[in-house]
């Protein structure tokens, strides 16, 4: 056993597939730790001028600094004291977000604001593979990305997000969604009652990515 | 294909390790292979349903146990070495050790011939169709029918896309259905959307 092992990791099946391809071929008996399979790409794309460097720089700074939840809390808040945005944003989702100056990848042609009412829980999924609308909510949190959310929340919707911590009443309709294609999804949450006369920035505070997710109601 | 990815409706999987605030990444490693692989598709190396399908392609083992990024990092080397950026000789020597990728590709397909516009509250069926190469089309919905909601704007089609083929681009259709009818008396009661592209319905 040589590759260094991370949390996601299951050893035993890690060790089987190891010994399998072991088996298979004498090629594979020594799997190089993950980290050092990075560094060969890395320093391949260094070789060939492709500035690998600046594209991890720049990503650090679009993962901390740009693509965060704090985006689709501003349009979470907007969408809630502003009923005529509300309904741009419901009818296209791309437009909304663009009048607070947030864009989304190319390749993201549609965003769909799925709107929460107390009867109606949304949320949203990848089973194929980690499809997010992230950057609007953040990017996707580790458990998203899990096997045991993939599997698990299209089928046991219910169920999954008890487990999660959100318990909703039996007549609360639960929708899935699950990001197949390049759509994206985002949902919007039911505005707390105890929110009243709130401004928009500090509604915009108390959004997280989890209701956006929709694993969670505030 | 239906691989090991297909994982929706999947049983035997435990509880979500849920946490508030949960981290995105874990490693500076994962940082790294994350922007690698963005670079790679802003190059123009690849395109995301080829991205998509060398992770799909994955031994089954492999594909379970390794975390996320690790994924990624799977599908950049195997993309790279598929398009001759790199031997996987030369990326066995930098990593100074056995380097994994994807097994091959097999055939894609263009767009269904006799595709069909569809309104929404038309009753749709998921075409039983088989094939060796990419698609989006979740296992789970296959041969089942339920209601187009809307209609996207047109994409790329990825059976064609993820394999160099030329395609026309078709819009998905946002398909409600029952859990019920997906997992009969096996399923929590709920409605699933599902971003169907238009090649894979036809009228039920």
């Amino acid at each position: 056993m040589t590759a260094r092992l991370h949390a996601p990791y299951n050893p035993a099946v890690f060790d089987a597939w190891t010994m399998a391809m072991a088996d298979h071929s004498d090629t594979h008996p020594n799997i190089a730790p993950v980290e050092r399979r990075v560094d060969a790409i890395q320093s391949v794309f260094d070789a060939r001028g492709f500035n690998p460097a600046d594209a991890v720089e720049q990503a650090m700074h679009l993962t901390e600094e740009t693509w965060i939840p704090e985006n689709g809390a501003r349009v979470v808040a907007k969408a809630w004291t502003d009923p005529a945005f509300k309904q741009r944003l419901l009818a296209n989702g791309r437009e909304g977000v663009a009048e607070l100056g947030l864009t989304m990848p190319p390749h993201h042609r549609h965003l769909v604001v799925l709107e929460n009412t107390p009867a109606v829980q949304n949320v949203i999924c990848c089973t194929l593979c980690s499809c997010t609308a992230f950057t609007i909510i953040g990017l996707p949190p580790d458990w998203y990305k899990d096997l045991e959310y993939r599997a698990r929340i299209v089928r046991q919707s219910r169920t999954v997000l008890k487990e999660m911590g959100l318990d909703l009443a039996p007549d609360v309709e639960i929708r899935v969604w699950d990001t197949t294609a390049d759509t994206r999804y985002m949902v919007l949450p039911v505005r707390p009652p105890r929110t009243e006369g709130w401004s928009e920035s500090q509604l915009a505070q108390i959004v997280t990515k989890d209701a956006m997710i929709g694993v969670a109601r505030l | 294909m239906d691989g090991m990815h297909d994982l929706g409706g999947k049983q035997g999987f435990g509880r979500v390790r849920y946490a508030l605030d949960a981290q995105v990444f874990h490693e500076p490693w994962e940082r790294r292979v994350n922007a690698l692989y963005s670079l790679a598709v802003r190059l123009g190396i690849f395109n995301m349903d080829e991205y998509r399908h060398a992770i799909e392609r994955m031994e089954p083992r492999h594909y379970l146990s390794a975390s996320y990024y690790e994924r990624s990092l799977t599908s950049l080397a195997t993309l790279c070495v598929e398009k001759g950026i790199v031997t996987l000789e030369e990326l066995e020597r930098r990593a100074q050790g056995a380097f994994p990728i994807a097994t091959p590709s097999a055939p894609g397909r263009a767009n269904v011939a006799s595709r069909q516009r569809f309104s929404p509250g038309d009753r749709v069926k998921v075409r039983s169709d088989y094939v060796p190469g990419h698609i989006r089309m979740p296992g789970y919905i296959r041969g089942k029918t339920g209601i187009v909601v809307s209609e996207s704007p047109v994409y790329p089609f990825p059976d064609a896309h993820a394999h160099g083929i030329e395609a026309a681009d078709e819009p998905t259709y946002d398909v409600r259905f029952r859990s019920e009818d997906l997992w009969p008396n096996s399923a929590d009661a709920a409605l699933v959307h599902v971003g169907v592209f238009q090649s894979y319905l036809e009228r039920a």
